[in-house]
C-alpha cells in the first residue's frame, strides 16, 4: 500500500511542473553558478518544514538509539503494584502501563528502536536492489528492460499488501532482521522505475556520448558519470521508503505477520492495546502517534529533499 | 495621424521570486494605430511578452505586480479593470496570437469549438449552428483546406501551421481593433513561416486592426511592421518607422541585432555577434543597461552611471543612448570588419 | 468503442496468464498445501494421501500447475486442500460484501480528491491548500489500522456516553435491525471513511498537481485570451485536462485500495475479502489463497481497462476507433 504512495508521490515530483510564472517571463534569469548540490543544499535548509522535522526525527531517533539509558523501565518487565496506571508523570509512567503494568513510554521506546531499524534494513537493502535492477534496464535498454518493466507491472496486479502477508506467514518472520529483509526484497520496484527512467534519459545526453567515444568503460560510465546525477531522486525516494517500511511493518505486525513478541515493535504495541481501546486508551494511542510522528516527519524531509533536488522549483 | 488604438504609458511590471525582483517591464511606452503593425524586437527576456500579457492582465499576480502605467485602449484605461470588464475586451477587442501552436490549443477539444467559443462567449445570442458556419468561414479565411472537415478534428490531427492558422482564425473571429501576436512564426518551420506571415496580412486586413508583432526576428519586422520599438532589459531603448530603424539606427543595441543577422546577399559575409549575454533582470547594470556589452561605451563614464532617457533623436525616431549620433559611425566600422553595409 | 474494448480484454489474456504463473509458482515457492496442513493436529496420513491423490501433488510442479489451471478456470477455482470444500460459494460472497465498501469508499474519495485538489490550485498558497496539504500528508502518515481504530474507539466512546448507537463498529448488520439499510449504513460509515482518508489524501495531491500545471499550460492562457470566464475556463478547459493522471492513479491504485481494505475488514469484522484472506492465511488454505490473488489480479486488470476506457472519453489522442 504504502510502497505504491511512495511511487506515486515521485509521480507527483515530476508532474509538479509548478512553474509559477510563464517559462517566457523569466528566460532572461541568470542562474547564479551554483552546483547542483550547494543549490539543493541551500534550499533544504531554507525549507523550514523539513527542518524543524529533520530535527525531531534525530530527537526521537536518538531517544530509540540509547533506549537502553533512557526508559524508565525495562520493557517487558512489570510494574505490578501500577497496573493499568494512566499517563503519569509520578513514577514515570509518561505513556501509561497495561493490564499487567508493563510501563509504555519504555515499551514505545523499545518498540521505536526495532521499528526504525527494521525501516532503515528496507531502505537499504531496497535501494541497493532497486538501484541495481533500475540502472541495468536502464542503461542496457532491450530485452532486460522489458522483463523488468513486465514484472514490475505484474506485481502491480496484486495488492503489495496480500504478497507480505503471504511470505510473511509462510516464510516465518518473527523476528525484525527476517521481517525487515522480507520488506526489502519487495520494495524495490518504485525505485527501480525512477532509476531506469533516469538512466535511460541520461544515457542518451552529450557528455555520456562524449564519454563513450573517448572508450570509457560501461563501469566508469555508470559510476562516475550517470549514477551522480540520479542521487537526487534516489535519496528522497529512500527517505520515503523509511516512513513508508514503518507504516508496512506497522501493519503486518499489528496483524500478526510481522515483528512478533517478545521483540517489541509499534504495531504490536497497538496490537496489544487493541482490546482495551476505550478503557486503556493509551495503550493504542501512544505508539500510534509515536508513528505517525515519525512517518510525518520523514514525509516532510522528503517533500523538503525533493523541492532542493528539483530544478524546476526556482521559483518562490 | 489617427489616433492611437492602443497606447501603453510608462508600464512597470515586477516578478517576486526567490532570487529577489525581476523588473519584467520597466517603464515601457508604445502606440498602436489603426491598420497599422507595430514591430515589437528584442531578446527573450527582454520583457515584449510580459508587455502585453500584463496589459490585459493575463500574468498571474502575484507572483507578479503591475507597479505603474497605464494601457488606454480606444482613450480608455484598461489596466487594472476588473476580471469581468477585462473579459469582455479579450479577443473581442484586443486579440492574441501566441507563439507555440503546437501548445496553444486545448489538446481535448476540437479546434472548430475551441474557435467557434471565442464567438460564443462574447455573443449571448448566437447559436452554436451560427457560430460553427461562421468559424467554418474562418478557417476558410485562413487557408485551412475542407474547413468543414477540419472544424470536427482535434489539435492532434493538425500540423503546426495549420494550428497557428486556427489561431489566427480564433483571434479574428470577433473583427478585433487589435491584434497582438506574440513570436507567432518562432515555432514554425521556415517554410510554413512566411505563409503564417501572410495569413496574419490577411487577418490584419479582414478586421483593419492595429497589429503588435512581437518577435526577436528582424526579418519579420522587415517584412511586417510599419513602426518599430526595440526593448532591452525591460526597457524601450528605440523606436521609429522601420526604414529609420533599419537605415539609421540611433542605438548601439538596435545596430548590434543587425549585424549578428545573416543575409543572402551572394557574397561571404563575417557576421557580428554582440558581445556579452543579456543582463540578469533582477540586477540590472547601473546606467545604461546595455553598457556592458556596447563598443561605443568603452571609457565612458557616463555610460555606466546615467540611465538613459528615451529622447527624440531626430524627427518621430527615439533613442535611449547618450551618444545616438555616434551609432552611424560605429556601423561604418563595423561594416568595415564585416564587409556589411547597414 | 466496442472493438477497443474487445481488444483490450484480448491483451488482458496473456496478462492474465502471467498473473497464474506468479502466483502458482510464487506459492509453490514459498509453501505447499501438505506442510500446511501437517502443522494441523488430528489430519491422518489417509487424509493427507486423499489431498495429494486430489490435487495431483505427487506430479511434477507443472503438472500441477495445469491442474490448477483447470480448477480455476473450469471448476470455479476448485476446492480447499484440507475440507475438499468448494473455495467459489464463500470467495464470491466475500467479493459482493468488499466491491460494496471498494466501490462506495472509491467514489467517494474520488470525488472529494478531484473537488478538494481543484480548489487548492485554484487558490495555491491560501489557508485552504495548506490545510488539505496538511490533511493529506497525515493521510500518508497515518497507519490506516491505527485510523481505524481510533475510529472505532470514538464511535464506542460516544455510544457508551450517550447511549445512541450512531455507528457500529463491529460487522455487517445488526441481528433483527428495524431498518435493514440504515442499519447497513452505520455499519458500513467507519470502515469506509477508514478506506476512502488514505485515498483522498493521495488522489488530492495528484489533482493539485496536475491542475496546477495545467492551470499554468498554453491553452489555458488562450482561453483565457479568447475571454472566456475564469469558472470555465477552470472547470471546463483546465479540469478535463488535469483528470487524466488523477484516473491512471485511482486504476494504479487499486490493488492497495484491496490491501487497505484487508486492514479495514479485519479490524471492523467486515464479512469481505480482506477477512477471507486473513482467514485462509491463518487456516494455511494455500488453494484458497491462490484463488484469492486471482481474484484480485482481476479486478486490478478490470480496473486498469475501466481507466483506459475513460482515458478514451476523456483525451481524443487516445481515442480509439
Amino acid at each position: 500500500m504504502t510502497d505504491q504512495q511512495v511511487r506515486k508521490d515521485d509521480e507527483i515530483a515530476e508532474a509538479q511542473t509548478q512553474a509559477v510564472i510563464d517559462s517566457a517571463h523569466l528566460e532572461g534569469l541568470e542562474i547564479k553558478s551554483l552546483t547542483q548540490w550547494q543549490l539543493a543544499r541551500r534550499k533544504f535548509f531554507q525549507h523550514k518544514l523539513a527542518m524543524t522535522s529533520l530535527v525531531i526525527l534525530l530527537l526521537v531517533f536518538l531517544a530509540a538509539l540509547f533506549a537502553d539509558f533512557i526508559a524508565p523501565y525495562d520493557f517487558a518487565e512489570p510494574d505490578v503494584p501500577n497496573r493499568s496506571s494512566p499517563p503519569t508523570f509520578e513514577g514515570q509512567h509518561y505513556f501509561g502501563t497495561d493490564k499487567i503494568g508493563r510501563d509504555y513510554f519504555s515499551r514505545t521506546l523499545f518498540g521505536t528502536r526495532t521499528s526504525v531499524y527494521v525501516a532503515f534494513i528496507v531502505a537499504s537493502v531496497s535501494t541497493v536492489i532497486g538501484v541495481i535492477i533500475g540502472g541495468v534496464a536502464g542503461y542496457y535498454g532491450g530485452a532486460i528492460d522489458n522483463l523488468l518493466m513486465r514484472m514490475t507491472d505484474l506485481f502491480l496486479t496484486i495488492p503489495f499488501l496480500a504478497i507480505l502477508l503471504v511470505l510473511s506467514a509462510f516464510l516465518g518472520a518473527g523476528s525484525p532482521v527476517r521481517v525487515a529483509f522480507i520488506l526489502g526484497f519487495l520494495f524495490w520496484t518504485g525505485l527501480a522505475r525512477i532509476v531506469r527512467g533516469e538512466f535511460l534519459s541520461l544515457r542518451e545526453k552529450e557528455f555520456v556520448e562524449a564519454a563513450k567515444v573517448l572508450g570509457a568503460s560501461d563501469s566508469r560510465i555508470i559510476f562516475r558519470h550517470i549514477l551522480p546525477n540520479t542521487l537526487g531522486p534516489i535519496i528522497v525516494n529512500a527517505t520515503l521508503t523509511v516512513a513508508a517500511a514503518i507504516l508496512v511493518e506497522a501493519a503486518l505486525s499489528f496483524l500478526g505477520f510481522g515483528v512478533q513478541p517478545p521483540f517489541p515493535a509499534l504495531g504490536v504495541l497497538i496490537a496489544d492495546g487493541q482490546d482495551s481501546l476505550t478503557t486503556l486508551w493509551w495503550l493504542a494511542t501512544f505508539p500510534g502517534l509515536t508513528i505517525v510522528l515519525i512517518a510525518l516527519c520523514i514525509n516532510f524531509v522528503g517533500d523538503g529533499l525533493r523541492d532542493a533536488f528539483d530544478p524546476k522549483q526556482r521559483v518562490k | 495621424m489617427t489616433e492611437p488604438v492602443l497606447s501603453i504609458r510608462d508600464l512597470v511590471v515586477e516578478f517576486d521570486t526567490t532570487d529577489g525582483v525581476v523588473h519584467a517591464v520597466d517603464g515601457v511606452s508604445y502606440d498602436v494605430h489603426p491598420g497599422e503593425t507595430m514591430g515589437v524586437v528584442g531578446e527573450s527576456g527582454s520583457g515584449k511578452s510580459v508587455t502585453v500579457m500584463a496589459a490585459l492582465g493575463l500574468i498571474q499576480i502575484p507572483p507578479g505586480r503591475i507597479v505603474n502605467g497605464e494601457v488606454l485602449y480606444k482613450g480608455r484605461n484598461i489596466l487594472g479593470l476588473d476580471e469581468d470588464e477585462l473579459r469582455k475586451i479579450r479577443n473581442k477587442e484586443i486579440a492574441m496570437i501566441f507563439q507555440d501552436p503546437m501548445t496553444s490549443l486545448n489538446p481535448v477539444f476540437k479546434v472548430g469549438d475551441q474557435i467557434a467559443e471565442a464567438l460564443l462567449v462574447h455573443d449571448d445570442k448566437l447559436t452554436d449552428d451560427a457560430a460553427r458556419k461562421r468559424t467554418v468561414d474562418l478557417l476558410e479565411m485562413v487557408g485551412v483546406p475542407n474547413p468543414d472537415r477540419r472544424f470536427d478534428q482535434y489539435p492532434h490531427e493538425y500540423s503546426g501551421g495549420m494550428r497557428q492558422r486556427a489561431m489566427i482564425a480564433m483571434a479574428m473571429a470577433n473583427q478585433p481593433s487589435v491584434l497582438i501576436a506574440d513570436e507567432p512564426t518562432t515555432a514554425l518551420d521556415v517554410t510554413i513561416q512566411a505563409q503564417v506571415l501572410e495569413v496574419m496580412k490577411v487577418a490584419a486586413e479582414e478586421t483593419g486592426a492595429g497589429t503588435v508583432m512581437i518577435t526577436h526576428d528582424l526579418g519579420v519586422v522587415a517584412e511586417m511592421a510599419d513602426r518599430v520599438t526595440v526593448m532591452y532589459a525591460g526597457r524601450v531603448v528605440e523606436s521609429g518607422t522601420v526604414d529609420e530603424i533599419f537605415h539609421n539606427p540611433k542605438h548601439p543595441y538596435t545596430l548590434g541585432l543587425m549585424m549578428s543577422l545573416p543575409r543572402v546577399t551572394g557574397e561571404m559575409q563575417k557576421l557580428l555577434p554582440i558581445p556579452g549575454n543579456p543582463p540578469s533582470v533582477i540586477s540590472l547594470p547601473p546606467g545604461c543597461a546595455f553598457h556592458p556589452r556596447c563598443r561605443m561605451s568603452e571609457g565612458r563614464e557616463l555610460c555606466r552611471t546615467k540611465v538613459p532617457e528615451l529622447v527624440e533623436a531626430s524627427p518621430g525616431h527615439m533613442s535611449a543612448c547618450h551618444f545616438p549620433d555616434e551609432v552611424a559611425i560605429e556601423a561604418k566600422r563595423e561594416a568595415s570588419v564585416t564587409g556589411l553595409e547597414v | 468503442m466496442g472493438t477497443f474494448i474487445a481488444r483490450r480484454l484480448l491483451y488482458s489474456i496473456p496478462v492474465l496468464l502471467a498473473a497464474t504463473i506468479l502466483v502458482f509458482f510464487g506459492m509453490t515457492a514459498v509453501t505447499d498445501p501438505i506442510s500446511q496442513i501437517r502443522l494441523q493436529p488430528n489430519v491422518s496420513q489417509q487424509t493427507i494421501q486423499n489431498i495429494i491423490d486430489r490435487k495431483h501433488l505427487d506430479e511434477p510442479v507443472v503438472v500441477q500447475y495445469g491442474f490448477w489451471l483447470r480448477d480455476v478456470f473450469f471448476n470455479q477455482f476448485g476446492n480447499t486442500a484440507l475440507g475438499d470444500q468448494p473455495i467459489w460459494p464463500d470467495l464470491s460472497r466475500a467479493i459482493g460484501n468488499t466491491m460494496q465498501l471498494v466501490f462506495i469508499s472509491e467514489l467517494i474519495a474520488v470525488v472529494l480528491a478531484v473537488v478538494l485538489g481543484v480548489f487548492s490550485a485554484k487558490k495555491q498558497y491560501s489557508f485552504f491548500d495548506y490545510a488539505t496539504t496538511t490533511i493529506s500528508f497525515f493521510g500518508f502518515s497515518v497507519p490506516i489500522f491505527w485510523f481505524a481504530l481510533i475510529l472505532q474507539a470514538l464511535a464506542t466512546w460516544f455510544f457508551l456516553e450517550t447511549g445512541f448507537r450512531l455507528f457500529y463498529t463491529f460487522g455487517q448488520s445488526s441481528f433483527a435491525p428495524e431498518n435493514a439499510f440504515i442499519d447497513r449504513i452505520q455499519h458500513m460509515v467507519l470502515p469506509i471513511v477508514t478506506l476512502s482518508y488514505v485515498s483522498i489524501a493521495t488522489y488530492s495531491r495528484y489533482q493539485r498537481a496536475s491542475m496546477l500545471e495545467v492551470l499554468h499550460s498554453d491553452y489555458v492562457r488562450t482561453a483565457r485570451a479568447k475571454g472566456v470566464k475564469e469558472r470555465v475556463v477552470t472547470m471546463k478547459h483546465a479540469l478535463r485536462n488535469a483528470l487524466i493522471p488523477v484516473v491512471t492513479i485511482a486504476a494504479l491504485s487499486f490493488g492497495a485500495v484491496l490491501g487497505g481494505a484487508v486492514i479495514t475488514e479485519t479490524i471492523f469484522a467486515w464479512p469481505g475479502m480482506g477477512k477471507f484472506f486473513i482467514d485462509a492465511l491463518i487456516r494455511g488454505e494455500v488453494y484458497t489463497l491462490m484463488a484469492w490473488l486471482m481474484v484480485t489480479a482481476v479486478a486490478v486488470i478490470l480496473a486498469n481497462l475501466v481507466a483506459d476506457i475513460v482515458y478514451g472519453w476523456l483525451d481524443p489522442r487516445i481515442r480509439y476507433d
